[in-house]
Order: C-alpha cells, then structure tokens, then sequence
C-alpha cells in the first residue's frame, strides 16, 4: 500500500506546485486590476471572490462576470488565467494518468494486491513455483481436490494464462523471480499456513535455491524439488529437502517395477492413477531378449542402469557418445532415426525399444522406423512436449514417459495423500503375488475406473461419532466399521490398505478384527458409492449406531432421557 | 549543494517568516494584519506541503504532518476572514479579527515545529 502512495505523491509534486502557483498568480492579477460597479465606481475584487472567478473558469465551469460586469482589462487578464490554469489542471491530470498506465505502478498494485490476498489466505496452501506444464498440472489437480495454492513464476505470459484456467479455487499469481528469498518470503512462506513449497522451475539452480531459502527460512515447511542431475539431487538432499524428483529416475525405476512386478506396477498406478479416468492396462515388458536404447541422454543412462539391474542386456544408440560419454554394452553410432542404424543395433532380433532422445520429433520418427521392421517390439518413448500428445497417442507406443506428468502425478500424491507413497514403498518390498492378489481384490471393487484412495482420520472432525464412541471406551473394529448401511450384513466395497498408528507406525493391510484407536489414520480403497455410504456411517450417530448393533437408539436429549428414566 | 534541498528549506522558511509577519500587532486591530500576507503565507505554506510529499523517512512524515496543521489553520483563518467580511456587515470586528490571529498563531507553531525539525536533520547530516 505505502508504495504505492508514496509513488503517487512523489509524481504529483510538481504538477500540484505548478498548479498551486497558475492560481496564485491568476488570484493576485484578478485583485490587483480595478473593476467597476453598476455606478461606474472603481472596485476591486476581494481574494475571496477572485478565487471563486479562477476555481471556476479554470475547472472551465463558467458562471459568468461576478459581482459586477467585468472591465476590458479584466477580461484580457481573465483570457490568460483560461489559458493557463486550464493547462496546468491538464498537466495535473495527464501526469496522474500516465501514472496509472505506466508499467512500474500496475505491477506494484499487482503485488500489493497478491500480498494482501496471501496474507489473508486461511486455509492450508502449497507454493508453486514455476507454471510450466509441470506446474500448471500440478496445481490443476490439487485444486480439483480442494487444496489451496499460490503460484510464481518469472515469465508473465505463464502467470497470465493461469488466469485464464478454470480452476476451483482461486490461486494467487506472483510474477517475479523465485531465486529471490524475497520474493519468497512475499509469496507466503512466512504464512504460518504454508504447508509446502514446490520448486519446478526449469533451471536445476533457481529449483537448488529455492529449497536452500524454504529450508533456511521456514525449516518446517516441506520442500519438494524437481532435480534433473545427480549432483544437484545430492545438492539437495544434503541440506533437508524433503522429496526430489528426478522424471527420469522415476521413471526408470517405473519400467524396472514393471519388468521384474507388474502387478506392484499395475497397483501403483491404479492407486495414484488420476480418478475416474479409465484404469491402465497392465503391461509386460518382455525379458527374454536385447533391448535397443536410443540416446544415451540422462533418461538412456538411468534406463540403461535399471534394464542392467534386471539382467537384460542393452544395445545403445547415441549419434554423439564424445559428449554423453560411453555406456559399458554394444555402442551403435547414428541417430536411430533411419532403418540401417537400427539394423545395425539389430533390430529385428530385440524384444524392447527405448525411444529417448530430447527431441520428440527423432523419438517419433524411431518408433515408427522400428515398427516397420519389427512389429512385435515393446516400445517405450519419451515425450518431452506437452503440445505433442496427440502424435504420442497415435503412435501406439506401450509406455510414454513425459517428465511433466510424472512429476505432477508423484508432487499431486505426496501433497494430496501422503499415505500413499507410504504404501507403495511398503509393496515394492512384497512380492509380486501379493500385489497380483490385491490387484485383482480391487478390480473386484470398481469396473474399469481409478478407485478412489482417500485417508480418514478417527479423529473429532472426520469422523465425530466414532470418535466420540472411542473416547466412551467402546471397541469398534474395522470389520464393523466396513459394513453397509444399506445392508448391515454385508461388507461395503471398500478395502482398507494402511493403518497409522502414531508416530510412523505402519500396518499394510490391516485385519477387518484391527480395533480401533483414537488418532489412527486408515488408507482406504474403493469405488465413489461405497465411499458416499461410509460418510453415513462416519457422519451420523444413527448410522453407525446400526451398523454397529443392528438398531438404532435414541438420538434427541429428550428421547435419551426418557429412555434412562425407563432404564432407572 | 543539492538545489532541491535549497528549494525545500526556502519554502519551509518562508512559510514561517510569512506566517509570522502576519501573526505580529495586536491580536484584535485589523490595522495591524494585511489580507494579503495571509494569502500570500497560505500559498506558501501549501507549496512547501506539497514538496514535502513522498518522503519516505519518519522525518519527512512528521515534517508533512506538521505542515498539514498548519495549512489547515490558516485555511481556517482565511475561512473565517472571508465569512467575517462578505457574510456580516463588511467590516471587521475585533473579535473576528482576534479568532483570525490566533488561529494563524496555531499554524506558525507548526510552522517553527517544521523548521526546528529541518535543522535538526541538517546537524545531523555529518559529513
């Protein structure tokens, strides 16, 4: 606020000055000139009434000769007072609007405005920062679940097309360069209701800086940064960012979960899969054969190591291997693009296809190449353009890693359920069977749509009977809890994945005979009617009342105390 | 020597030295104070109002504040002049004439308030 008047009163100094100096003069000519009353008699004009003539023909209102009929010489001067207090009011108003157009004053009400609407923010917020694809998916699908987020990023075309999204909350926009720990701090990370920052820009040091000035400033706050090198990942994690993602990594480590457990892979991806949309299919990526790898870029080198890890051997293809540097397997020099390098790299023979070069165009191109000369191939290719998608689904590749996605889908996870990241590192560490069998509990549940995953805490506000029948000292299992409000006999589809008890206490798939705790945390699984049914059940004392003992008591005070008396 | 300054202090003292020489006589002889010293101290005092607009620093703050009082109180003295000459019988009565001075008097201790305070920022200029 205080910038911007102090950048009105320091502009309109001097226009005033002039201003305040075009009515003195006009006042003192006014007085100093003799008129003449109706009589012929000499008259002068008192300050008072030549003030009045100057306000009002300078405001170019124009009343007329007061009081009496004006003389020659008045008029002559009156004519020059016209001239110039009209252009110094001219003057005087002009500076105000090219103030108010000028670039410096809009952004500075921009920022007053984003600061006090930051301020004012009560809920719980993230702070994104950099609205590339990566980010505008990421807040896309955090405000569709209701979370609250503030957004900066350097480039102003970006941050005005947020503007343009529709999104269901409203999001606040900073413009300005988020290295600054100013900008920071301006943005919200002194908010005591900041519950994490997110660094996505696309500079692996602007994303290191961020961290260092949220861990620095505000060392609770979460910080979750997108890392694109091993040294800047090991950069970060040195100093207490909480999550780093590398796409690449991620996704190799995707592809890996997949050749060795495609069900723990089919399972992840149902359970962090985006709602509702049509569940994926699974996908088994063949083992018994060389896999062809084009470009040995930062996605080639992180396949190349986790394909070695499985034991399957690689050929790679890199047109430049003096500036990637040489993988330890069979080296094909070209592009990939045209038939004979990829005949080189044997093409015909292999069972699987890594399409990663930094241009999605040659990515394209390779796949299609390689489909004319081996159909058969399990095709995997990297999309590096958000613009380009529509190629990508025609190609009818079997996996596409595209960076933006899979970071947007692992922040939206760790951000909107956290749970959920708990649990699947717990299932990496079961065997595939395990998951097979889960896998095929779920799909029991829901038709071909992504379950819903939700978290319920047993706590007063999520759950207030429940809680409140725990607190008395009744057991309530999750058996009992599951059931259908509709149908107390049955079970309502709903499959209950993790129980938090406590401080990091983890129970994967808890017993339906698991008793209850005040503060527990439960991860469940199921399809959107079951989980409209639980909230009766956790909503309403009646419900649960009868899910429990198969009636329902007495819920008004009156009724409950003539039930007591009764009893008495 | 910034010109800028020279400019703010001429103003800040002339509003003063102005303010003063109306504010001198006796308080209730119309004799003793010109009309046209009052407007030329209300002009001045405005002027060194506006200059002193968009200062950032607590000094320049209270030195605005300060001038704002005693822009008002001459304002209300001139109020009071015109309403006293073109309203009433068109001559001055002592007791107008004693409302004016005083409250001139009021915006020429603002006014010393303004100058003690721009002097005290240039001792503490040093350099």
């Amino acid at each position: 606020m205080n910038n911007i008047v102090f950048l009105v009163m320091r502009r309109m100094r001097q226009p005033l000055v002039i201003l305040v100096l075009a009515y003195t003069v006009a006042v003192v000519g006014l007085v100093l000139i003799p008129g003449q009353d109706a009589g012929g008699n000499v008259r002068h004009m008192g300050i008072f009434q030549a003030f009045y003539v100057v306000s009002y023909t300078s405001t170019t209102i124009g009343f007329g000769e007061i009081p009496f009929p004006f003389t020659d010489a008045q008029r002559l001067w009156v004519t020059i007072v016209i001239y110039g207090t009209v252009v110094a009011w001219i003057y005087a108003l002009g500076t105000i609007l090219s103030l108010l157009q000028e670039r410096t004053f809009q952004e500075a009400i921009r920022n007053q405005r984003f600061e006090l609407r930051v301020r004012r923010m009560t809920a719980p917020f993230y702070l994104v920062c950099g609205y590339g694809e990566t980010g505008s998916a990421l807040v896309s699908a955090l405000t569709e679940h209701g979370h609250h987020a503030v957004v900066v990023d350097m480039d102003e075309a970006r941050t005005n097309l947020l503007k343009l999204e529709d999104l269901r909350e409203y999001v606040p926009t900073l413009h300005a360069d988020a290295s600054r720990p100013q900008t920071l701090i301006d943005a919200g990370l002194g908010h005591h209701r900041c519950e994490g920052v997110v660094a996505l820009t696309n500079s692996n040091a602007v994303n290191l800086q961020i961290a260092l000035g949220v861990k620095l400033l505000r060392p609770s706050v979460k910080a979750i940064c997108r890392a694109d090198s091993h040294e800047v990942e090991a950069n970060m994690a040195s100093f207490g960012t909480d999550h780093i993602i590398d796409p690449f990594d991620t996704f190799a480590a995707h592809l890996a979960t997949a050749l060795h457990a495609p069900c723990t892979y089919l399972l992840n991806g149902w359970l962090t899969g985006v709602e509702n949309s049509k569940v994926a299919e699974p996908v088994y990526p063949p083992r018994d054969g060389h896999w062809v790898i084009c470009g040995y870029g930062r996605f080639g080198k992180a396949v190349h190591q986790k394909l070695k890890q499985q034991g399957i051997t690689c050929v790679m293809v890199e047109a430049t291997p003096e500036r990637t540097g040489r993988p330890d397997c069979e080296l094909i020099e070209g592009w990939g693009t045209e038939a004979d390098t990829l005949r080189a790299a044997r093409i015909t023979e292999a069972v699987g296809l890594v399409a990663g070069t930094d241009n999605d165009a040659n990515n394209l191109s390779i796949v299609m190449t390689a489909k004319d000369l081996n159909p058969r191939l399990f095709v995997t290719v990297r999309q590096n353009l958000e613009d380009n998608k529509t190629l990508f689904d025609k190609v009818d590749a079997d996996m596409v890693m595209h960076p933006s996605t899979i970071i947007a889908d692992r922040i939206r996870v760790l951000l909107d359920i956290p749970l959920v990241h708990e649990f699947t590192e717990r299932a990496l560490m079961r065997n595939d069977a395990w998951a097979c069998q889960l896998v095929s509990r779920i799909s029991a549940l829901v038709d071909d749509r992504v379950p819903l995953v939700r978290t319920i805490d047993i706590t007063p506000e999520q759950a207030p009977p429940l809680h409140c029948l725990i607190e008395e000292g009744h057991r309530v299992t999750l058996g009992q809890l599951l059931r259908d409000p509709w149908e107390r006999k049955e079970p309502l589809p709903i499959i209950a994945l993790m129980l938090e008890r406590g401080e990091e206490e983890y129970t994967t798939l808890p017993d339906n005979d698991t008793a209850l705790h005040v503060g527990d945390r439960l991860l469940l699984c199921g399809s959107a009617a079951a989980f409209t049914r639980l909230g009766w059940s956790l909503g309403h004392f009646g419900t649960l009342n009868f899910i429990l003992h198969g009636a329902v008591g007495p819920e008004g005070w009156v009724w409950q105390r003539l039930r007591r008396r009764r009893r008495v | 020597m910034n010109p800028e300054k020279v400019l703010f202090g001429f103003f800040i003292m002339l509003a003063l030295t102005l303010n003063f020489g109306f504010y001198v006589g006796d308080i209730d002889n119309p004799d003793h104070h010109d009309v046209y010293e009052l407007f030329a101290a209300v002009v001045v005092n405005i002027i060194a109002t506006l200059l002193k607009f968009g200062d950032r620093s607590q000094m320049g703050a209270v030195m605005l504040a300060s001038s704002l009082v005693a822009v008002l109180q001459l304002m209300a003295a001139a109020l009071v002049w015109t309403l006293a000459v073109y309203t009433g019988d068109g001559e001055l009565t002592p007791r107008a004439m004693a409302s004016i001075v005083s409250l001139a008097g009021g915006a020429m201790l603002a006014n010393v308030v303004s100058v003690v305070l721009l002097l005290m920022e240039t001792m503490m200029m040093r350099r």
